[in-house]
């Protein structure tokens, strides 16, 4: 509707100055409404997490909340920290192993591998970020969950099998951002490394992984996002028992899981606590995109 | 043709980048302790020709090279460890690429990745690389700073100071103050005249009055071949060939 009134106005001879100038103003305007439905959605969502949410904590107890290690509703106990633990266990874990595998096979795409190798190798890693996280959960509980059964025993289902699903799920984002950073290293850096005798080996570890240090970690960090928000997958492979995990084939469960997984039978002061998981997990990624800010932030400041 | 003068010299080296000739049978045979001076019009081979002195051509794909360069008398395409000749051989680039890390880890670059670790052998190089190539004084108080912070002018010292800390014996240089005020391209020239004492020295400059005041030889290329070598006073003087004369006149492309 707005664009056909400006659109009129244009034509009119003697009014096509102010007409542009309120065409730009229209645009403009239009620009911020979209613009702002993003920041808004963001809004509201953080404003019902945290009313729906906080009630519960201060019923419960902020130290019971976060630090109880048993998760009871039918009891009314309501402690998560086998969840928080179990979370971070499974983000730190994937993030260590998808960091080693994604970063070598970065360098080795940035910088060893000929060119016709990429070309296989790149769309595969697209097809990986595309799966749905249902089917990496089918894939953990099919060929991982037994594998790991038949070595450890426990029926499989284990906080190994949420950090090995998990490394594989957040490998497309490490190894696609690692690849392009590395890339965008410029080439007389290289060059220069080489010139003083340098092996290729040591150019990529001594240059060319420092001078690409923000966008590795910018992917990290990401990655650790990432996983600590991937329910699915996770619910599929991990055994799912409130209990602090105790060794990597402990059964655990999530913060993400304890929500997923309750919701759709609680009520009360149950529903309550399970959205007041959701606020812990909120701020979890909240503190990961801080950091992400940072290490941007900090990268800009060098370059200038 | 050999003499005992002689650092380099090279024989029917002929280069392609895919089916484009670039080098046409060069051979030439460049002095210990001198500055030898490479001119041209663009595109001639100057760079190509510089690079293949330390085998950086090897990094462009397509490369075919023919013929032989010897480094004292040893043929560096058969045989010889590439990172050994380029230790041997150091080169300056155009464009000052210090590394993005401090002052101190750009010069300790090199004496790292050839082994040494030892502290205080490490600061003795720093320094005194720093100090040959004139910059020790502007930047002592500051080796722990980002190199990146430093003038064009500086960088480009410090590059020169990264090469000279893994003590070459031969320096390349490809056109390295173009990128430069006068007054940093004077500091450079007055660095290559105190650093000819010790080391080779090959320039590539598209400066006439540059390539006059720095070297001793020159030698003038022209669309891969070189036309013209000798000592620059005659170059610049009574040039032998007419199409020198008129490169070094201007009155060539
Ligand atoms: N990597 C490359 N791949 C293909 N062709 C190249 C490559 N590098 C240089 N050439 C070609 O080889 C020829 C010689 O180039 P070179 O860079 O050696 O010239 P130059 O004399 O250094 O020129 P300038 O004075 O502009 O630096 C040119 O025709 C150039 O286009
Ligand atoms: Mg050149």
């Amino acid at each position: 509707m707005q664009l056909n009134i400006t659109k009129d106005m244009l034509n009119k001879k003697n009014l096509k100055k102010i007409g542009k100038k309120v065409f730009e103003k229209i645009v403009e305007n239009i620009f911020l409404l979209f613009a702002c439905i993003s920041v808004i959605c963001v809004a509201l969502i953080i404003f019902y997490i945290f009313t729906k949410g906080s009630p519960a904590i201060f019923k419960i107890g902020l130290g019971h909340f976060l630090f109880g290690t048993k998760w009871a509703p039918t009891q009314g106990i309501y402690g998560i920290l086998p969840m928080i633990v179990g979370s971070i266990y499974g983000t730190i874990g994937a993030v260590i192993v998808g960091t080693t595998i994604g970063l070598f096979t970065a360098i080795f795409m940035a910088e060893i591998s000929p060119p016709w190798m990429v070309k296989i190798f790149r769309p595969a890693i697209q097809l990986l970020a595309g799966i749905p996280s249902v089917i990496y959960g089918f894939f953990g509980l099919l060929v991982i969950v037994p594998i790991i059964h038949k070595f450890y025993g426990g029926g499989g289902n284990s906080l190994l099998a949420v950090i090995i699903i998990l490394s594989i799920m957040i490998l497309p984002t490490l190894i696609s951002i690692s690849e392009i950073s590395l890339r965008s290293v410029p080439k007389e850096y290289k060059e220069g490394s080489l010139a003083l005798g340098a092996t290729h080996i040591q150019t990529i570890f001594k240059v060319m992984i420092p001078a690409a240090k923000s966008g590795i970690l910018t992917s990290i960090v990401l990655a650790a996002g990432r996983a600590m928000g991937e329910t699915m997958a996770v619910i599929l492979v991990a055994g799912n028992s409130p209990i602090m995990p105790t060794s990597l084939i402990s059964r655990v469960r999530t913060l993400t899981a304890n929500v997923a997984f309750e919701m759709s039978y609680a009520s009360g002061l149950h529903r309550e606590a399970l959205f007041a998981t959701g606020v812990v997990l909120f701020i979890f990624i909240m503190i990961l995109n801080i950091v992400l800010n940072f290490i941007i932030k900090k990268a800009g400041a060098s370059v200038k | 043709m050999k003499s005992d003068l002689q650092k380099i010299h090279t024989q029917n080296l002929d280069l392609f980048y895919g089916d484009t000739q670039a080098l046409k049978d060069v051979s030439i045979s460049l002095e210990e302790k001198k500055v030898t001076a490479f001119i041209g019009p663009s595109g001639c081979g100057k760079s190509t020709f510089l690079k293949t002195l330390n085998r950086m051509n090897d990094l462009v794909d397509n490369v075919k090279i023919s013929g032989k360069v010897f480094l004292d008398n040893l043929n560096i395409y058969e045989k010889y460890d590439i990172v050994e000749l380029r230790k041997r051989v150091g080169m300056v680039f155009q464009k000052p690429n210090p590394f993005p890390m401090s002052i101190y880890d750009n010069i300790a670059y090199g004496p790292r990745v050839h082994g040494i670790k030892s502290k205080s052998i490490l600061n003795e190089i720093v320094e005194k690389s720093l100090k040959n190539a004139a910059l020790w004084d502007e930047v002592k108080d500051r080796l722990k700073q980002n190199a990146l912070g430093l003038s064009g002018g500086q960088q480009q010292r410090l590059c020169i100071a990264r090469v000279l800390a893994v003590e070459p014996e031969v320096v390349l240089m490809d056109e390295p103050t173009s990128a430069l005020d006068p007054l940093s391209t004077l500091k450079i020239e007055d660095l290559i005249n105190e650093l000819k004492k010790n080391y080779t020295i090959i320039i590539v400059t598209h400066n006439m009055q540059q390539a006059g005041r720095i070297s001793d030889k020159t030698a003038f290329f022209l669309l891969g071949e070189i036309v013209e070598y000798g000592s620059t006073d005659k170059i610049f003087s009574v040039p032998e060939d007419k199409r020198t004369e008129d490169y070094i006149t201007g009155r060539f492309g």
